[in-house]
């Protein structure tokens, strides 16, 4: 099968590419960012994907199959430019794949489009709204990239859309949101909570995409790997230490003294849990996880000691 | 108090945590205070302990006596010092709960998670236990000449005992008023420190009073349907139950002052526990 991959050169869009490569599919990749030791059998167009050059992409390929990974993740990049490549671009896949003949197109999302807010229930379903607009407006280019290519699943009837929403990844790439947030020795939190997270190992998520590109399944689903578990266990399992500061502290600190930048609305998910229900993409591909949270934790933990602190 | 723990039926992962964030090491703590009030600081007596089943899905639903979750964690407790194996009640806390540091982190380490239908139903899905007071933050507002009434149920709690075809286990209980009486609740306060109200009592400190407290549970009732039933319908099942904790607490007031009672069925094999 030819299978285009829009935001190729990611920490997951490599390993899938050469998990689809491996599986003797041909894979043709799209990013802006390079692939420096990129296997000859991938081809990777360094262009922007909502440029002439991509659409020429999928007019010489006439991918089978894409896999949309070309959306911008990083809270570092704000503003308009960012709400251009996620909407824009998100916009520009769906439109290759009616013009150029895809039969299925698969939207890597994120659980995050939930939201953290104390009323919110434990174990989200694909049927809820989506509340992180309100709790975390920053998300907002993410969240209506989503719903966007959920309106593919009624607008373009001809094309299997598939809409997944991955909970956090953590491995030995160390990509990802969790990952940097757990990136220094020390990890702020917010003192008296301790919400619960959901990751899974991203090899796991890999298998995830494949088996939803194997199954060709239509329709929105949550993707989740082991049973979540309290921020307090991720930072002791992966050798970190916890910081807990109250909220107005914490709103004070960080960006400085080697302490990560975020937005005001990612202080919530230090605070409130944001878990998916992810039971639908395992009946659908009868997907089961190969690494339990122990083994993830580990696999990040070996792959990212914790920095040595100057005073030990 | 940690082999108790062990013994609960719950999936707890190598570190020590269920799916939902309950944590072995918050329960043994909890429980570990709990002991005090519940054997020694309020001598709590469970009656008709033999109709809470063992295992499986069920729902305790009470009334709410006194000013603050006395209750709740009483019931909480005789589920985990009574029952055997032990079951951990599960309660749905108010929403606000969840806003303020260590009350939130704290409610869902031992088990109790908002009042979400969602959560409920969850849990019992999974066949764990609920605690229900469907009087709401209404119930706790009760003053003390009140404290033996009941007041409005919610519809909720029915609706999804139908849908989940969970049996209700009635209980009434006694003596949280006579344990914190409250005069007055002060609903302005409370809402400028983000709670319904604040409960006040004619003594400082505010605290309960160990006085003794009755937990009466009942036969277990089993509704038919399906939960879509027309309001009518439904509210009729809960005014069923509603008389059944009525029968209760009249029950163990009428025990209290050594009056006859045979109102009340309390299963088969009836035994008084301490």
């Amino acid at each position: 099968m030819k299978i285009v991959i829009p935001g190729i050169s990611g920490g997951v869009g490599q390993k899938l590419a050469l998990h689809l490569l491996g599986n003797g599919h041909d894979v043709v990749g799209i990013d802006v960012r390079p692939w420096a030791d990129a296997p000859k059998e991938i081809s990777v167009h360094r262009v922007d994907i909502r440029k002439r050059a991509a659409e020429d992409v999928f007019r010489r390929v006439r991918p089978e199959a894409v896999v949309h990974m070309a959306t911008v993740t990083s809270l570092m990049m704000r503003g308009e430019e960012r709400h251009r490549i996620n909407l824009g671009g998100t916009r520009a896949v769906f439109e290759h794949c009616r013009t150029y003949g895809a039969k299925h197109c698969i939207f890597v999302g994120r659980h995050t489009f939930y939201g953290a807010a104390a009323d919110s229930p434990l174990f989200h379903t694909e049927d809820e709204p989506p509340m992180a607009l309100s709790t975390f407006p920053e998300l907002a280019d993410l969240v209506a990239a989503d719903l966007f290519a959920a309106t593919a699943l009624w607008r373009f009837p001809e094309l299997v859309t598939t809409v997944l929403r991955a909970c956090y990844t953590l491995g030995p790439t160390g990509h990802g949101t969790l990952a940097t947030y757990l990136r220094g020795r020390t990890v702020p939190s917010l003192l008296g909570f301790d919400p619960l997270f959901q990751f899974m190992h991203e090899d796991d998520v890999v298998t995830s995409i494949a088996l939803a590109l194997e199954r060709r399944i239509r329709g929105i689903f949550n993707v989740a790997g082991p049973p979540p578990v309290p921020f307090s266990v991720i930072v002791r399992e992966t050798g970190r230490k916890r910081l807990p500061l109250p909220q107005f502290l914490i709103d004070r600190t960080l960006g400085r003294w080697g302490l990560p930048r975020l937005p005001r609305g990612a202080l919530s998910h230090v605070k409130y849990p944001v878990v998916v229900d992810a039971s639908a993409f395992r009946k659908a591909t009868g997907f089961r996880h190969l690494y339990d949270e122990v083994k993830t934790l580990a696999a990040f933990r070996s792959a990212f000691p914790p920095p040595i602190s100057h005073d030990a | 108090m940690a082999d108790r723990v062990e013994r609960l039926q719950i999936p707890f992962s190598a570190y020590g945590t269920d799916p939902y964030g309950v944590s072995k090491r918050h329960l043994i703590r909890i429980f570990t205070a709990a002991r005090f009030f519940y054997r020694h600081y309020f001598s709590v007596e469970t009656h008709g302990l033999v109709n809470v089943p063992p295992r499986g899905r069920a729902m305790l639903v009470g009334n709410h006596s006194g000013g603050i979750a006395i209750d709740a964690a009483m019931v909480y407790a005789s589920m985990f010092f009574e029952m055997d194996p032990p079951r951990l009640a599960q309660g749905m806390a108010e929403k606000f709960i969840n806003k303020f540091p260590f009350a939130s982190l704290w409610s869902s380490k031992v088990g109790h998670f908002t009042g979400l239908p969602e959560h409920a139903e969850r849990l019992l899905e999974e066949d764990r236990l609920l605690m229900v007071f469907p009087e709401g933050a209404r119930g706790t507002a009760k003053l003390f000449r009140e404290r033996h009434s009941l007041v409005d149920f919610g519809t909720g709690f029915l609706r999804l005992a139908l849908k989940t075809k969970t049996p209700i286990i009635p209980f009434g209980f006694l003596g949280g008023g006579d344990a914190l009486p409250t005069v007055s609740n002060a609903y302005k306060l409370g809402k400028r420190l983000g709670v319904p109200y604040i409960p006040i009592v004619p003594y400082w400190p505010p605290v309960p009073l160990p006085v003794k407290l009755e937990i009466h549970y009942g036969a277990p009732m089993v509704f038919e349907g399906t939960g879509s039933e027309d309001d009518e319908v439904i509210q009729g099942y809960v005014d069923e139950v509603k008389a059944s904790i009525k029968r209760l607490i009249h029950h163990g007031l009428c025990l209290r002052r050594g009056e006859p009672t045979a109102s009340v069925h309390f299963g088969d094999e009836d035994r008084d526990i301490r």
